[in-house]
């Protein structure tokens, strides 16, 4: 390929970006001169070499579309018919390119498709008198007609190309005498036939251009894209420029050590110039290889465009912050997922013009770019003002797809829940786009940005909008680095994982301590693990020595927190990275190594691969101590998990989380009031909402908390000021005999917190709930006996078993237990007191479990108090649980825990 | 033994022994043949910093002109333990798969021309270690030349059962 093409096609694919970005303006402001001046001179260029270098149809291409925006010129309205096409033309163009770039030839093809289109359109409704001469046939006539018509308008906006071809062409043709007269269109069609495209409309241009050429400077000036000083260099000459001043650094340096051995001055001088030009020079050439981040966001605002008539939704792009500037390399690697990131913007987050009306929002939707500088990293924040994600789809995904249990998933924060969208193939789109929705993606633009040192995190608001926000590092070739030393070699971390230096020193206030020999820091009250480096590195002599003293390198990756224990510190220093040689590059614990200063070779440690290494010796958590990962709830059955909230008064309540359906946030402005009852729609129901207190107010407006019940297909909505915590503890209720809204009070977290009784609330929503109606789920019923010789406790238990769903009969005594489980009526679950007058639970057990045929009835025993005794005597006689008397919440739980499982959340 | 190196010979697929100029080097006493095609630099090299975890072979790295270079001891490629303490090795700079590469010997000679057609498949009773460095050898005026197989020695594989 001639070095000619190619300038041609490196040229012409930039102009073409440019002219997409300036198409998109202008349909949005049909009325700037400017832009449309531009974009005309842009395609115009490209016409012109495209005949130069004879690419006809290129030409033919290039030339029927400057035609059609001849005429937006001349006062024809834009449409958006009409920019398509002529964005279709442009992506013909490009293809064509492409095709050029990699066989050097134009491919064959025949474009009249699209060139009949734009003549269709330019010729179309304004002037029915131009129509009529200039038949099909011979289009660039009727174009002619306009370009010389219009020449006179605008003399200033003529580029550098513009002059120089039509210098060139001017010295091989003379058709000078063309310009002024309005008829030329029959000398021009007759012309044509035999003269190729190429000098058609170059003819026209050399006689005006003659006059506007002195003015040149000022127009040019005035034009907003006009020439900066640039050449084109090739990456791989920066690339070597780079590596040859960073070996003219480390020669400066040694230079400088030995000049500083030797006192003779006579070098003083001329190698601090030298020293100082050096400098200079170094960080010109760094500069080179910055790049804005606009260059990669040129795409973009076509792209949006497109998706808006694609999709019919409106949408705004903001771009701010496109001067920021970041490593090339950089820039390549973000380039897609920055694309990917805005087409889903565009496709999940927008919500259609309706659709934000009806929320109150301006019917353009707006996503916003955002670059800046911060610290050694580039921010860059795409959001948009759309419906934001859909936390409770995540969620339900999230458990269709096994990644996290219900429980689990309710009882993360939003902030976690969020991650999941970048999981493989996690897509809660309901219907698969084109643009979007089928689940890839935003894992790859995740692994993409970890790849070069990034991170990125979500903000979400429900019908507010989502920001994404990444942080990248400024450069891959230069960084901050902390250098290290560890039985005197020495190693760079960069400065980016590092948080904090803790010197640390047997005896002092920051001593490392051991937990089964692993070693710890306590810092400002948490436990930071400890990897000391040169035990990883198998350093020679680390395993003799164990020595804790030195500095601790605070991490973090991700949201791992460690400690790196390096024997010393010296210096940052800004490194030159290099990648590991391939023989090396297995070694997770190094990134990559540099050249210092005094030119020794010092690897990099990877923090990631620290962090892994040690995390896949020490099992799966080996480094979850810095994130509260709660240990398993299999420890004890005596601890219940309970969900803590606010309702009414500052106390804290409590209530079982195994009674819980879901906890709901719902828009207060769509609970109803009907007969001055509140209501809310809920899963296709009505559901009643009962406040927690009398002091609970349910909000008019905002959002309001819910812990939903129910039981069959009722559901019940308990409206409480605010979710507080899920927790696991043990529950030593006192019983609060005086409130039937309250079991009773217990210790949760050291705080007094109130245990709700959940059988008060049923009612007052279902006024049928508790007197047993048709509550039953086919299911669901099953029958307890409960004995008990207090009719005050089987009156309070009652209502509380059927609450969870249970058919309930009772018995004041054991001998009345036998008579009801010999009637031949069918109970599931014996729930029976221990300590009875007459024959006592245990007999009762004991004369059950001696034959008939509920010899395997499960048996829940009821006591007072525990003993290691009672205990013993239960296990003889396979008594399933004990639940303390008045633990009426325990209670539900022990028969849940006992059997199938009731599905109270069902 | 002098064999008129044709250099009008295309250094097409079949030239890496159509003119055969080694350069020969010293390892624990043998005589060994590098192509001369493949020797960039010979240098001595200073203030290696070691790679841990890395393979045995693998010496560490040294800064040669800015560019970093992974050192590899030919010694323990064969498997013929360490250069003994106090002795100063050579290192041969050869460019692999893009990357530098310095193999560590413990002394260079002069430059050899031989004739392909005069090369002699391994003795079959080799060491297994030897015979895959090797691409066949030279007798000389008494000695022989093992011309060494640049490639296989620097490639990743065989480093784990060297180490």
């Amino acid at each position: 390929m001639d070095d000619l093409l190619r300038e041609f096609l490196t040229e012409s694919s930039e102009h073409l970006e440019t002219i997409d970005i300036e198409l998109v303006r202008f349909e949005q402001d049909p009325n700037n001169e400017t832009i449309l001046r531009n974009i005309f001179r842009l395609v115009h260029t490209i016409k012109g070499t495209c005949g130069f270098l004879g690419l006809p149809r290129l030409e033919a291409l290039a030339h029927a579309a400057e035609t059609l925006m001849g005429k937006f010129r001349d006062g024809m309205p834009v449409t958006t018919g009409a920019v398509t096409l002529i964005l279709a033309t442009l992506d013909r163009v490009k293809e064509i390119l492409g095709e050029l770039e990699r066989t050097a030839a134009e491919p064959e093809g025949v474009d009249g498709d699209l060139i009949g289109e734009l003549e269709r359109m330019a010729l179309g409704p304004p002037e029915p008198a131009p129509a009529a001469p200039p038949p099909s046939p011979k289009p660039v006539a009727g174009e002619m007609v306009l370009q010389i018509l219009e020449r006179p308008l605008k003399p200033g906006e003529v580029s550098l190309d513009d002059l120089e071809r039509a210098f060139r062409e001017t010295a091989v043709e003379e058709i000078a005498p063309l310009p002024a007269p309005v008829a030329p269109p029959p000398p021009a069609a007759a012309a044509m036939p035999e003269a190729e495209p190429a000098p058609k409309p170059a003819p026209a241009r050399p006689a005006p251009r003659a006059e506007p050429k002195p003015e040149r400077p000022e127009g040019g000036e005035g034009d907003g894209v006009s020439k900066v000083q640039t050449i084109r260099v090739n990456v791989d000459t920066l690339e070597h420029l780079m590596t040859m001043v960073s070996e003219l650094v480390l020669t400066r340096n040694q230079l400088l050590e030995i000049a500083r051995r030797e006192d003779d001055s006579a070098y003083k001088v001329p190698l601090q110039r030298l020293s100082h030009v050096t400098a200079e020079l170094q960080e010109g050439v760094m500069k080179t290889r910055m790049q804005p981040i606009g260059t990669a966001w040129q795409k973009l605002p076509r792209v949006i465009r497109d998706l808006s008539s694609e999709l019919n939704k409106k949408i705004e792009l903001v771009m701010q912050g496109a001067e920021t500037e970041l490593d090339r390399q950089v820039l390549e690697v973000i380039k897609d997922p920055l694309t990917h990131m805005i087409r889903n913007s565009a496709d999940h987050g927008i919500e259609t013009g309706p659709e934000r009306k009806a929320a109150g929002k301006p019917e353009r939707g707006t996503i916003r770019l955002n670059a800046y500088h911060e610290g050694g990293t580039i921010t860059i924040e795409i959001s948009d003002d759309g419906r934001g994600l859909d936390f409770g789809a995540i969620r339900r995904k999230a458990t269709e797809r096994g990644l996290a249990s219900e429980a689990e998933v309710e009882r993360m924060s939003e902030a976690q829940v969020a991650k999941f969208i970048f999981h493989p193939g996690f897509s809660t789109a309901k219907a698969v786009t084109a643009v979007s929705g089928r689940g890839v993606g935003m894992d790859v633009v995740k692994t993409n940005i970890e790849l070069i040192g990034g991170t990125i995190e979500i903000r979400s608001e429900p019908g507010r909008g989502t920001t994404f926000t990444i942080k990248i590092p400024l450069t891959l070739a230069i960084v901050a680095a902390l250098i290290v030393s560890a039985r005197d070699q020495r190693f760079a971390i960069p400065q980016v994982a590092v948080l904090e230096l803790v010197r640390v020193k047997p005896g002092s206030d920051h001593s490392i301590e051991r937990i089964n020999g692993t070693p710890v820091l306590r810092l400002r009250d948490r436990l930071l693990p400890i990897v000391p480096i040169s035990k990883v590195l198998g350093l020679p002599g680390a395993e003799a020595e164990a020595g804790d003293e030195g500095f601790v390198v605070v991490s973090q990756v991700g949201r791992q927190r460690f400690g790196i224990l390096v024997d010393g510190v010296f210096h940052t220093e800004e490194i030159v990275v290099k990648p590991m040689s391939s023989k090396l590059r297995h070694i997770q614990l190094f990134s990559g190594n540099t050249i210092l200063g005094d030119g020794a070779v010092v690897l990099i440690i990877d923090p990631n691969g620290v962090a892994k290494m040690v995390g896949s010796g020490t099992g799966e958590n080996g480094f979850g101590a810095d994130e509260a990962v709660e240990p398993g709830p299999a420890e004890h059955d005596e601890t219940v998990t309970l969900l803590v909230f606010r309702g009414g008064g500052q106390s804290h309540k409590a209530v079982p989380l195994s009674l819980v359906t879901r906890l709901e946030e719902v828009d207060a402005a769509k609970i109803e009031w009907v007969g001055g009852r509140p209501l809310i729609q809920y899963r296709g129901r009505l559901m009643p909402l009962v406040p927690a207190g009398p002091e609970v107010a349910i909000r008019r407006e905002g959002s309001q908390a819910l812990v939903v019940f129910s039981d069959g297909d009722r559901s019940m909505g308990l409206v409480v000021d605010e979710i507080v915590d899920i927790v696991d503890d043990r529950l030593d209720i006192e019983l609060a005999a005086d409130r039937s809204d309250l079991v009773g009070s217990a210790v949760i977290r050291g705080r007094a917190t109130e245990i709700v009784n959940i059988a008060h609330y049923l009612p007052l929503a279902h006024d049928d709930w508790s007197s047993g109606g048709p509550v039953k789920a086919v299911g669901a019923s099953r029958t307890v006996l409960l004995v008990d010789d207090s009719a005050f406790f089987r009156d309070m238990l009652t209502p509380v078993l059927k609450a969870a769903g249970y058919r309930v009969v009772t018995a004041g005594s054991a001998d009345e237990a036998m008579g009801v489980l010999g009637s031949g009526l069918r109970v599931d679950i014996l729930v029976t007191d221990v300590e009875m007058p007459g024959r006592d639970g245990f007999q009762l057990v004991e004369a059950v479990r001696a034959g008939g045929r509920h010899a395997g009835l499960p048996v829940v025993a009821l006591a007072a108090g525990v003993t290691p005794e009672l205990v013993e005597r239960a296990r003889r006689l396979q008594i399933g649980d004990f639940v303390a008397k008045f633990d009426r919440a325990g209670l539900v739980q022990s028969l849940n825990d006992l059997d199938v499982p009731q599905e109270i959340a069902a | 033994m002098s064999n008129p190196a044709t250099t009008d010979k295309p250094a097409g697929a079949q030239a890496a022994g159509a003119h055969n100029e080694l350069v020969t080097v010293r390892v624990a006493g043998e005589l060994l043949g590098v192509p001369i095609g493949r020797v960039h630099d010979v240098f001595v090299p200073n203030s290696l910093t070691s790679v841990p975890l890395a393979p045995g072979e693998i010496v560490g790295l040294l800064n040669l002109r800015g560019r970093v270079v992974t050192a590899l001891s030919l010694r323990r490629l064969l498997g013929v333990g360490s250069a003994p303490a106090g002795s100063t090795q050579t290192a041969l700079g050869i460019e692999h798969v893009g990357e530098s590469d310095g193999l560590l010997v413990d002394s260079v000679g002069e430059v050899m021309k031989l004739d392909p057609e005069q090369r002699q498949p391994n003795p079959t009773h080799m060491d297994r270690r030897w015979a895959a460095l090797s691409r066949g050898v030279y007798r000389l005026d008494g000695e022989l030349l093992i011309e060494l197989d640049v490639d296989a020695a620097l490639a990743r594989e065989p480093s784990r059962q060297a180490a």
